[in-house]
């Protein structure tokens, strides 16, 4: 059986800062990720980043995971198996991953989960027909396979995610014949919906999709108004043609991992669902696993990238590795507090004041 | 369907290939994950669902909902979403949960 200090699964960018701050701090590191390549979802992000210049502000997202993956590759300490999945977490800090050659056993005295989140689905009358496509999934298929999802699409959901991949998809040349928000306001930052309006994208607010048309293949929508108890307005249906309904209605953290090893889990709406409790250092109630990423609740990646920066160095110190390890981790958690802060980050402080509530590990 | 030229990306595909979708000779590129070689050629329903026999096609593209299972080279339940494309694949579209031999 192989053995390792720390084991991340998931190589995305809470995976990469995490492997990249424990092996910084002298941790034996093994990053497991089931894709071929490493950087997650970041390897589809084409729009710039915010944030500060530590936080690769300005930065494309595919930029940064080539960047964060040479920076993985350049530190020894790191020990990186692609086309690994794991399967189980057992309680003898065993991963058990299964790979090209066969199943692999894995000891690592700390496992941070670093697995990120799984599209959500919303519920109507034709939702399995091909053509309803989650957003996450559209910008793969464009951003990295170079492939258009179809002609004529329509966006659910005007969060960042709604408005970015609109914006990409008239870049791929798609047209966008709307984006539809059940809310009275749009969910996003106001610079990315401004970009999709200046291009002649309608976004609707108080509006959802009622129905799928199509018998084989989504050939369009009804759409309906809703009132303000998010209830559906007779009389108002219109319908629109389009070949793709794209859904970007948010994401479930991905924590089967978490829930198998046993960690208490708590109900957090504001972080996508239920998700491990955790302390400030990223450690959950089973105190050799930790968290960070979207399985820890659903941010964005500049926060995952905070996240798992944070657990990698609490991983490493509860090791006994220490190279200034106290001071980089609470520079780590005052940028989770500065990129929390103001109105775009009231949900997730919410989520967060819930999830300390909740109280402690037991 | 594919993106010939696009403002930021360039696209790096592996060779060209081909493979075979219900009998049928298709072009792709060595690599890509084999719904992108199908989406391309304009091929949305992959399977059908086993008790409604309702058509079911790309959906997550991480390998994670089973929308996209297909037969391939025979084996069924493979996640088409993320399996590379090799030349010569034989690819069908799976109607119920699949023959394990």
């Amino acid at each position: 059986m192989k053995s390792v200090e720390v084991a991340m699964v998931g190589a995305g960018p809470a995976g990469l800062l995490a492997a990249l701050a424990a092996a910084g701090q002298g941790a034996s590191v093994v990053l497991i990720e089931r894709d071929e390549r490493l950087g997650g979802q970041l390897i589809k992000q084409t729009h710039k980043f915010f944030g500060s210049e530590r936080q690769e502000a300005g930065a494309r997202g595919f930029m940064i995971a080539r960047k964060l993956a040479e920076a993985v590759a350049a530190e020894p300490a790191i020990e990186v198996r692609l086309s690994s999945q794991a399967l189980g977490y057992y309680s003898d800090r065993v991963i058990y991953l299964e790979e090209p050659n066969g199943l692999v056993k894995l000891k690592a005295e700390r496992t941070i989960l670093t697995t990120g989140a799984a599209e959500r689905m919303l519920a109507f009358p034709g939702n399995d027909l091909p053509g309803v496509y989650g957003a996450g999934a559209v910008q793969t298929l464009m951003n990295v396979h170079g492939v258009r999802p179809g002609r004529r699409v329509l966006m659910i959901g005007s969060g960042n995610i709604g408005l970015i991949v609109s914006y990409q998809l008239l870049q791929a040349e798609v047209e966008v014949v709307a984006i539809l928000e059940a809310a009275p306001y749009v969910g996003g930052y106001l610079v990315h919906a401004a970009k999709v309006r200046r291009a002649g994208v309608p976004i609707l607010t108080s509006h959802s999709v009622k129905e799928a048309l199509g018998d084989r293949e989504v050939r369009g929508a009804v759409v309906c108004r809703l009132d303000s108890a998010w209830q559906p307005i007779a009389g108002s249906e219109v319908s629109f043609a389009c070949d793709v309904i794209c859904l970007a209605t948010g994401l479930n953290p991905l924590t089967e991992l978490a829930w198998q090893a046993g960690c208490r889990m708590v109900y957090v709406p504001e972080l996508g669902g239920h998700v491990p409790w955790h302390d400030d250092d990223m450690r959950t109630s089973v105190e050799h696993i930790y968290v960070a990423g979207d399985c820890s609740g659903v941010e964005e990646a500049s926060a995952a990238m905070a996240g798992g920066w944070l657990a990698g160095l609490s991983a490493a110190a509860s090791l006994g590795h220490d190279r200034g390890g106290a001071e980089l981790r609470k520079a780590a958690r005052e940028e989770l507090v500065a990129l929390r802060a103001g109105p775009t980050g009231a949900k997730i402080r919410k989520g967060l004041e819930a999830l300390s509530r909740a109280g402690g590990p037991a | 369907m594919r993106i010939v030229s696009h403002p930021i990306l360039e696209f790096q595909k592996g060779r060209p290939v081909k493979f075979t979708f219900e009998g049928q000779e298709l072009p792709g590129c060595e690599g890509e994950p084999i719904a992108a070689a199908l989406l391309a050629a304009g091929i949305r329903v992959l399977r059908e669902s086993p008790r409604l026999h309702r058509p079911r096609g790309f959906f997550c593209a991480i390998g994670n909902c089973s929308s996209c299972l297909m037969v391939v080279d025979g084996v069924p339940n493979v996640r088409v979403c993320v399996e590379p494309l090799r030349e010569g694949m034989r690819v069908e579209r799976q109607e119920g949960h699949g023959d394990i031999r």
